[in-house]
């Protein structure tokens, strides 16, 4: 019978389906955590150390975004959600019924291409450059080069960041929109001319990193709040996230995580920050005996 | 008069001629250097570590080893899914349908099917499967995902390898006196088979490089497996399509857009090429069984 | 009534082997239709949100290009104008399209007429192999090769319209390429062998009557291949700039509905207005692979009515 292999096949299928359709899911032994993708390899390579150490707990952890992190973990299809911004900063989330955990700080840092011959601007000069006041390198100190702005896409947090600490709610100018570091990267290195900006941990040598002020952005200066430029990478649950979920959590903030996993990754841990921010950008001091700004 | 005509229809032939090979000639230095790009770019960081380690979050020195296994996995899966489906479809429009109405608009819908961007169907793929189904991001919705994109093209392949079997064969069967059916499965389909297996590859080639349908469904992380645990319902089975796994085609994008190891671009253009030498074999390993069935088949039955 | 009578009017096994097969097969398509029709419904009902319950009007979707979803622009409403987008889409795809289709034809008329055996062999397994490129690749080459050649050749920044034409030239060769294949290879030989006897070049045979039989099946290939430039993401994302601007030249950056769609999804939140706008850039692409199929659907019968 020819149709015999045929039928097996549709058997098997069917049969597949029924399988993985019951296949039963320890859902209060996983822990899946989505969002933000600039904060995912920081959680993702702690919930292997940390299935390391507790190999009951299956843990799970995607991109997709902030935006999906904060919709995902709002409507409770996921344990956490990860996310570059404040929940209160995003339209549509109800920050109110989210918990919000700070577990590291990550320092965000204008690069340029090398040829453009600029190391330092100030943070007027940036402001203008980003709002499209000047156009050409020249103008702020470099060489003769039509200025490129690559502005990150509208909703990422690293551009929440840029905006609200350089333009001050002035419009930026329309430009090329990149949704990720590494393509950003990618594009400074290769085009003469343009700017814009990464998270600190995708920094590396072959785009120039620019000083503010003649402020360089490293992690003493982020502590201080002298490089203001930072953000905080949240991991947000539910007001009553599950046992699994807050021990992981908790493993994350832990001293040993932080010191080590959180500084090496290249983000700035929270326990040696020495000011907080709040949701409405305001900076506060958390030990008023060193003043700074 | 008659001869003019005649010479210069042999110079419009011999130019014609010679600018087609150009135009191939084009194509295929195009293809050289793209190929040669990649693999020369690529090669020098294949190793058996390389294809042997998994890869690391942070720091440099990790491997494919789990996304290579996962990419086999899905696709294998796709088409255990596909090809019954598409082979079904494709008798159906080859041989059963009508030329009526009702068929172009099936053809139509089909073919809309097809030209839907693949990033559509993997944010689709997101909210169905993985949210509304709970089948979470898994080899499984992964799986479903890229049927979708598949199963339009394998199905238009199939209904074509079976057009082309000459008319003669189905009326040489029906003359016989065998059903419609006995025709289509003992003289029609071993007779499309190269055909039919020529869209196989096309279609595991381009599932082995799809990305953007299986970044939102089979997810983007490949959590800790274990070759050894061959039980299919531990979830760090290797087996278990209810887990989480990255491809390679989507640890490349990872890698280009948000790589942050200090070796990503070596790991990534190290990584397209094993994807390549993957699909050649791919490629080659199946044309080499298509001919060997049509052999076989050809030399048994008729 | 005896036996032989009753086994004679009842369907033979062969019948109902027959029927059998055909509903096997009906359940397939119908399968596949099914899905087809959610799916287009699917995202009918996300993208029509936008105008039903954002109440953003057509008028300005289609000529204002102004995107901005996330902010409320100067008149107070909300900038939803995916003009930009759509322009440069179809610009990037007809473009890509007109490129490919002559090399992808002259590619298949070398496999199938000129030297079958050779070209089939060196050919064919090369085409396939770049079918399964994935679109990263192609666009990271695109980054590194093909914008900085564009920037020395033709000046501007090099990311635009050209830079993502000549990556999908690249992508959609193979899909337009095996297509047609296919197509050349059902033109009957003796169509060949009576051209040739009537003393026809080779190149009249193929001009005149290879090409013409095979018309609607390249047509059909060029719409797939249209399609897979329309519906392309990553690579494209990667050389065409990614401004939401209207492309005033080749070579000034610019976003396609695809593009824009990758690059978005993620930070938008499911339910708002930013995220429906998105869905609608995705039904904008749907409808016009609808329209691309029933207009080359069209095309194609006109051309075999000539035959």
């Amino acid at each position: 019978m020819k149709s015999r292999p045929w039928l097996a096949a549709v058997a098997i299928i069917t049969g597949l389906s029924l399988l993985s359709g019951c296949g039963t899911k320890d859902k209060a032994n996983s822990v899946t955590a989505v969002g933000s993708t600039a904060l995912q390899p920081l959680v993702q390579k702690a919930g292997t150390d940390y299935q390391h150490v507790h190999p009951e707990t299956n843990i799970t952890v995607q991109g997709g975004g902030s935006g999906t992190g904060l919709g995902q973990v709002e409507s409770g299809a996921v344990n956490i959600g990860n996310s570059d911004i404040f929940a209160q900063e995003k339209p549509g989330v109800t920050a109110s019924k989210l918990k919000d955990h700070q577990v590291a700080v990550v320092g965000v840092v204008p690069v340029v291409n090398e040829k453009n011959g600029v190391k330092n601007l100030s943070e007027e000069q940036l402001q203008r450059i980003f709002t499209g006041k000047v156009k050409n390198w020249k103008e702020v100190g470099g060489h003769n080069v039509p200025i490129i702005v690559i502005n990150r896409s509208q909703g990422s947090g690293t551009r929440k960041t840029f905006e609200s600490k350089i333009l001050h709610g002035q419009e930026a100018v329309k430009s090329q929109e990149q949704d990720s570091n590494g393509t950003v990267k990618k594009i400074v290195a290769n085009t003469p001319g343009t700017i814009s900006y990464l998270s600190l941990p995708y920094l590396s040598t072959d785009v120039q990193p620019v000083k503010i002020n003649h402020v360089v952005a490293n992690y003493h200066n982020i502590t201080t709040n002298k490089w203001q430029l930072w953000s905080y990478e949240h991991m947000y649950t539910s007001k009553k996230p599950t046992e699994k979920t807050q021990k992981f959590i908790d493993y994350i903030l832990s001293p040993a995580t932080q010191q080590n996993l959180v500084r090496k990754a290249g983000y700035v841990s929270v326990h040696d920050m020495k000011v907080y921010a709040t949701a409405d950008g305001q900076i506060h001091q958390k030990q008023p005996k060193k003043g700074v700004k | 008069m008659k001869k003019s005509t005649n010479v210069t229809a042999q110079r419009n032939n011999r130019w014609a001629l010679l600018g087609i090979k150009a135009m191939v000639g084009v194509v295929v230095l195009i293809l050289i250097a793209l190929l040669g790009d990649i693999l020369i770019t690529g090669l020098p960081h294949v190793s058996w570590h390389f294809l042997t380690s998994p890869s690391k979050d942070f720091g440099a020195g990790g491997g494919i080893a789990n996304q290579l296994f996962n990419s086999i996995y899905i696709l294998v899966l796709t088409l255990l899914i596909s090809c019954p489906i598409a082979l079904g479809a494709g008798i159906y429009l080859s041989e059963f349908a009508r030329p009526n109405f009702l068929t172009s608009v099936i053809r139509t819908i089909i073919e809309v099917l097809s030209s839907l961007p693949s990033i559509v169907i993997g944010l689709f793929g997101y909210l169905i499967l993985v949210i509304k189904f709970q089948f979470d991001f898994s080899i499984f919705s992964g799986a479903i995902a890229v049927m979708l994109v598949n199963l339009p093209l394998l199905t238009r392949n199939t209904e074509e390898a079976l057009h082309a079997v000459p008319q003669t064969q189905r009326e040489a069967g029906w003359a016989l006196g065998l059903s419609k059916w006995r025709t289509i499965s003992r003289i029609i389909l071993p007779a499309a088979i190269p055909g039919l297996v020529t869209g196989v590859i096309l279609s595991a080639g381009r599932i082995f490089g799809e990305a953007a349908a299986l970044i939102y469904t089979a997810g983007q992380s490949a959590p800790l497996i274990s070759y050894t645990n061959w039980n299919p319902f531990s979830p760090t089975s290797f087996l278990n399509p209810m887990r989480p796994a990255e491809t390679l085609a989507v640890h490349i994008w990872k890698l280009n857009t948000d790589g942050i190891t200090p070796d990503a671009t070596q790991i990534s253009s190290g990584a397209s090429a094993v994807l390549i030498i993957v699909i050649l074999i791919i490629i080659l390993g199946s044309r080499w069984l298509g001919s060997y069935l049509y052999r076989k088949m050809g030399g048994t039955k008729s | 009534m005896n036996d032989v009578q009753r086994k004679l009017m009842q369907p033979s096994a062969a019948t109902k082997q027959d029927r059998r097969g055909k509903i096997i097969s009906l359940i397939c398509i119908v399968f596949i239709l099914i899905l087809t029709v959610s799916l287009i419904g699917f995202i009918a009902v996300r993208g029509l949100a936008t105008f039903f319950t954002n109440h953003v009007s057509l008028r300005e979707f289609f000529f204002s290009s102004a995107w901005n979803p996330g902010q409320l622009g100067k008149n107070g409403q909300p900038q939803v104008g995916a003009a930009a987008m759509i322009t440069a889409s179809f610009a990037v795809t007809l473009l890509s399209a007109i490129l490919a289709t002559p090399f992808a034809v002259a590619v298949a008329l070398y496999m199938t007429e000129l030297a079958p055996k050779r070209g089939a062999r060196l050919l064919q397994p090369v085409i396939e192999l770049l079918v399964g490129i994935p679109s990263v690749v192609y666009g990271f080459i695109g980054l590194i090769v093909v914008v900085p050649a564009i920037r020395t050749l033709f000046g501007g920044t090099g990311f635009g319209v050209l830079a993502g034409s000549l990556v999908l030239f690249v992508m959609i060769l193979p899909t337009i390429t095996s297509l047609t294949i296919d197509s050349l290879k059902q033109v009957p030989d003796y169509y060949r062998s009576a051209s040739l006897a009537l003393g026809a070049t080779r190149w009249q045979t193929i001009y005149k009557v290879i090409l013409r039989a095979a018309l609607p099946g390249i047509l059909t290939a060029v719409v797939f291949g249209m399609a897979r430039a329309f519906g392309e993401a990553l690579a494209v994302q990667m050389v065409i700039g990614n401004a939401a601007l209207m492309p005033t030249s080749l070579v000034t950056p610019t976003a396609t509905l695809t593009s824009q769609l990758t690059s978005q999804m993620g930070d938008t939140i499911m339910g708002t207005l930013p995220n429906n706008a998105l869905w609608s850039l995705a039904l904008v692409l749907l409808l016009m692979s609808v329209i691309f199929n029933v207009l080359i659907k069209w095309i194609g019968k006109r051309g075999e009515m000539q035959k």
